[in-house]
């Protein structure tokens, strides 16, 4: 699969109380409401002017924090195409395959705010078409490629009728 | 080769002989849903077209963190749990019986336990000998509906813990310690194993503060092999017979080591915004304090309270301090009544809360005004952690929080001891 869009860029440490803010925590079930507020805390613009298939582009330990899946899944309904970021913490990383956000491990210096993105989720490769530059990526361990292949676990399951990870 | 506890448990659990970073399918024992991730999850279980839960009797739904609700939309999520309880026969706690962590501890987790929950502090289980570990909604639900779900056993850092707590000193300013060693990502994908004789002389409560936190470093699981501190804490709550030993091989095979002595251990803050910001007390600067809190999953508990009401008693909070003291659950705020702390802590000047967590996470009774410092006995500082983005939270021990609240800035507690 070929993902295409804009980059927008966040620092170290974001977390789950940045991307759904406790003070939102009534909308929990109203997930498109809580999605006009993702990230709200670290960029006060960004759910207002994100375009569908943009990446989120962070830095170490993206979504460190609660488990409240909330988080990866309002970043999806907001329109991110995939989460790429140096690290990730751990629930968070799992619950984003879960539901079908594709999340990448790899070295985002070189990408800037704003730079247009080429990502292939097989090859493992990102294009930043801006910079004219080519960043590879370590494919997800198998367990989840077969999760996020189905579009996440709950299709899994139903596709399958067990886990079907090995 | 010989195992550490994380894959002793995880073997068992899945009929292999696995290894770290092995992937398996495990059986489940226990599950816990609270109200912040329980309706995701009951949602994720009716897409599946689930009815049935596996083991209703290993699956416990808490209503801790608005409680009681203060919106009609969190009392609808309510709803929708208490009809899910109902309709699969799981265990129910209602407003007011406590943190989801406090009452899985005292009622449900036992050595040897495989414990996933929706919240990412699951992991206060470890302290009894279980493999507890965090996850989000639809992971719980898919074990809550299968009975089973999936690891990658975790490599395992070995803490190995020596010496004496001096007074004034406690579990909290050790894991705080950690933390601010290790990274909030240190041991991400990892487990903890907590050993050593500093480790083996804390009482139940206080391992409980130890494996609470280990998320804060990234941990999976922070876990204590099971001796007589677990077996009289569950006698103590009538579940003797649920004890079994569970302890790492001699030549299991480590991650790393890390080595701790505790002798020196000052009390510690984690500054804001971030866990793993720590500070010993002394460098923490002068820090006025508009709110204490005294409560969560990692410090409520009724040894948290009595230190609080021992440097309390006879005292005023600081006219322009104020402050809130949640226990943990039910238990401990009859506990406290029994033992004349509430009224220590009414006469100090503190209110007393429902048990829950709603301070601790900012849905409600605690939250912090434009520019407010508050000391807190919780788990996390992160900006916008207690319902505002514009307040300012730091991580202490019960005692530290008592001391601050006297002075009305953040204070070293040792002079109360």
């Amino acid at each position: 699969m070929i993902l295409h869009g804009r980059s927008w860029k966040f620092g170290d440490d974001i977390s789950t109380d940045l991307i759904a803010p406790g003070r939102y925590f009534h909308l929990r079930s109203d997930l498109p409401e809580l999605a006009k507020h993702v990230l709200e805390d670290a960029d006060a613009e960004f759910a207002k002017k994100v375009s569908g298939g943009d990446f989120i582009v962070g830095g170490r330990n993206f979504g460190l924090g609660s488990s409240r899946e909330h988080a990866p899944t309002i970043i999806k309904l907001a329109g991110v195409s995939c989460v790429i970021a140096k690290s990730f913490a751990r629930i968070f990383f799992r619950n984003a395959i879960n539901i079908g956000l594709p999340v990448i491990e790899c070295d985002t210096d070189k990408i800037a705010a704003g730079d247009e993105l080429e990502v292939d989720l097989e090859k493992g490769v990102i294009k930043d078409l801006t910079k004219k530059i080519e960043l590879k990526f370590a494919p997800l361990p198998k367990a989840m490629t077969r999760i996020l292949g189905d579009g996440g676990l709950v299709e899994h399951i139903k596709k399958h009728g067990d886990f079907k990870i090995e | 080769m010989g195992k550490t506890i994380s894959e002793k448990i995880l073997s068992e659990h899945s009929g292999k002989d696995l290894k770290a970073d092995d992937f398996a399918i495990v059986k489940v024992d226990l599950c816990l849903l609270q109200d912040g991730t329980g309706p995701l999850a009951v949602r994720q279980l009716d897409k599946l077209g689930i009815k049935e839960v596996v083991n209703p009797q290993g699956i416990a739904v808490f209503l801790d963190h608005a409680a009681p609700s203060p919106r009609k939309e969190l009392s609808n999520d309510h709803i929708t749990l208490r009809n899910f309880a109902r309709k699969t026969g799981c265990y129910l706690f209602e407003i007011g019986e406590g943190v989801c962590h406090q009452i899985m501890s005292e009622l449900f987790t036992s050595p040897g336990d495989v414990l996933v929950g929706a919240d990412s502090h699951t992991c206060t289980g470890g302290a009894l000998g279980a493999f507890a570990t965090g996850m989000g909604s639809t992971d719980v639900a898919v074990a809550m509906g299968l009975g089973k779900t999936w690891f990658r056993v975790p490599k395992t850092i070995k803490v190995s813990v020596t010496g004496k707590f001096q007074p004034g000193v406690f579990a909290k300013d050790f894991i705080l310690f950690l933390i601010g060693t290790l990274g909030a990502e240190g041991a991400t994908y990892k487990a903890l194993e907590f050993t050593g004789d500093a480790m083996e002389s804390l009482s139940m409560p206080e391992r409980l503060v130890i494996s609470n936190m280990a998320v804060e470093a990234g941990a999976k699981a922070g876990i204590f092999a099971s001796d007589k501190v677990t077996k009289s804490y569950l006698k103590q709550h009538g579940r003797e017979d649920k004890f079994k030993p569970v302890q790492s091989d001699k030549d299991a095979k480590y991650d790393r080591e890390i080595n701790i002595e505790v002798d020196k251990l000052v009390p510690m803050v984690s500054m804001p915004h971030t866990v793993d910001n720590t500070k010993p007390i002394d460098k923490a600067g002068e820090v006025k304090v508009h709110q204490v809190f005294i409560g969560s999953c990692t410090n409520g508990r009724i040894e948290d309270l009595r230190i609080a009401a021992e440097i309390w008693k006879g005292k005023k909070r600081d006219p322009d301090t104020r402050v809130i003291v949640t226990p943990a659950s039910k238990e401990v705020y009859l506990q406290a009544a029994k033992e004349g702390l509430v009224e220590i802590f009414i006469d100090f000047g503190a209110t007393v809360t429902t048990p829950g967590c709603g301070a601790c996470v900012g849905v409600h009774g605690g939250i912090l005004g434009d520019g407010e410092n508050c000391v807190s006995t919780s788990n996390r500082n992160f900006l916008g952690r207690m319902g505002n983005p514009k307040g300012f939270v730091y991580l202490v021990s019960p005692a530290t929080a008592a001391a601050s609240a006297i002075k009305g800035e953040l204070t070293d507690p040792r002079e109360y001891f």
